[in-house]
């Protein structure tokens, strides 16, 4: 049996974070430079031009992004031959991110209580999921989450004689609802099906896949292809002032559900769509 | 082309700015986020005088990032605007005449700005690297303890934004998704 010390899973989460904020994926920042060639609005290209510059001076100083360095989505996949010593596994998490947002000069957006709203002053805690598989490995994926674009998400539990038309419908109704709110252009992450909140995880999940890759089942890449045209027919545009880059992608995620039910869940994501991995 | 105003705004400055207007602002304006706004709304409420006199002067919607060594202030962009809707009618009352943010507004909060003469602004959501640079000055005016949601007094030099609601209720959102909708 493999075995990783806790303080190696805290050093790898502190570095993830401050690069999870500081450095937006390829992908996502290519995604963004071919929507400031398609836009056609004037107002809107000069937007994207701004966010692709705020992009290079983050990467170049080691700053944060945005602002809202997020609360701390981290999923893990640990290997069953995988036995964690040193220490509390979630607690090695969470010191890591306690350490990166604060060596990192990142803003600590977590209160401790949802009603009572007191700060915990250094981040934590994260909102953690781990997913036990075959093999000795132990893969980290890191995702600081801005509460702007989380705010406008949505779940709904769909009649199944609704069908793809339903999910599309479903999908669009929250993205309309966001308008302006969530700083598009976004990225749409579509969990389908399971229960509710197995669709909630895997339409965050959705938001890793490298954008624009569609789905390996056609029906769901249709799905995501239908959904990204009306999304950015609706003239909502770069931070919804108007224009035809309303969102990057639609990425959708699906897993087998019961005959009575079709759960959908939307997570919205800004443009920052933040996350960093690492195989320990 | 960019109009530049300076700090304090005065009623008149204010009602001659028209939604979808770019505007460099010059001078002072102050931060103030959700938990700010709530401690405001309190001593109001008690009858304590607020730390700051609002008259003319323009709220930022922002919570930034701890500074880096060397540097006035860490990264800062705008946050959602519509979270502080409930608190905005009596701030505007007192006097309040500009907030920068991004996304929408209540009706409630378009209805005051008329009445006052008041203007809103919106920042590009997620440039907060690049807006950090426009901000020259940063002081602690009230409720240190809130950290990143305290008041703070910022100068400001160029610092870019857009008319998205002007005091006769015009709405850039609305006019400029019309432009760019397709009928299906």
């Amino acid at each position: 049996m493999r075995e990783i010390h806790v303080d190696q899973i805290t050093g790898a989460v502190r570095e993830m974070c401050m690069q999870a904020c500081y450095d937006l994926p390829e992908d996502v920042a290519a995604a963004l430079t071919a929507a400031r060639e398609r836009e056609e609005s004037e107002l809107g290209r000069e937007i994207l031009g701004e966010l692709q510059e705020n992009i290079a001076i983050a990467r170049e100083r080691r700053v944060a992004i945005c602002q809202d360095t997020g609360i701390t989505v981290v999923f893990v996949k640990l290997g069953q031959d995988v036995r964690i010593v040193g220490g509390s596994f979630n607690s090695a998490i969470n010191e890591g991110v306690r350490r990166g947002y604060t060596e990192g000069y990142l803003r600590k957006s977590v209160v401790c209580d949802p009603l009572e709203r007191k700060n915990t002053g250094d981040n934590t805690p994260a909102v953690i999921h781990i997913e036990v598989v075959p093999g000795d490995g132990l893969h980290l994926t890191v995702a600081p989450k801005g509460i702007g674009s989380e705010n406008m998400s949505g779940v709904k539990m769909l009649v199944p004689a609704l069908g793809s038309q339903g999910v599309i419908d479903f999908i669009y109704e929250v993205v309309e609802r966001a308008g302006p709110n969530p700083c598009p252009p976004i990225v749409v992450g579509v969990g389908i099906g399971g229960t509710m909140e197995k669709a909630a995880i895997l339409a965050k999940k959705a938001l890793f896949r490298p954008l624009g890759q569609p789905h390996s089942l056609p029906h769901i890449a249709e799905l995501e292809q239908k959904s990204l045209e009306r999304i950015n027919n609706s003239g909502i545009g770069p931070m919804g002032l108007g224009g035809r880059t309303t969102a990057l992608a639609v990425q959708a995620e699906v897993y087998p559900t019961h005959i009575g039910g079709l759960p959908v869940a939307v997570n919205i994501q800004c443009h920052a769509c933040r996350h960093a991995e690492k195989e320990l | 082309m960019a109009k530049t105003i300076t700090t304090p705004l005065d009623e008149k400055t204010a009602r001659s700015l028209k939604a979808g207007d770019r505007v460099l602002i010059d001078g002072v304006i102050y931060t103030g986020r959700d938990a700010a706004h709530a401690r405001l709304l309190e001593m109001a409420k008690k009858g304590e005088p607020w730390p700051l006199d609002l008259q003319d002067q323009i709220i930022y919607y922002v919570g930034p990032c701890p500074e880096k060594p060397g540097q006035v202030i860490g990264p800062a962009g705008p946050t959602t605007s519509g979270r502080m809707d409930l608190f905005t009618p009596a701030l505007l009352e007192k006097g309040l005449r500009g907030m920068i943010g991004k996304g929408s507004r209540s009706p409630q909060v378009v209805e005051t700005m008329k009445k006052v003469g008041a203007v809103y602004f919106v920042a590009t959501g997620g440039a907060a690297a690049l807006i950090a640079d426009r901000i020259t000055a940063s002081e602690l005016v009230a409720f240190g303890e809130l950290g990143t949601e305290a008041i703070r007094r910022l100068v400001v030099k160029e610092f870019p934004v857009i008319v998205a609601l002007d005091s006769d209720g015009n709405d850039l959102y609305k006019i400029g998704r019309e432009k760019f909708r397709v009928a299906v």
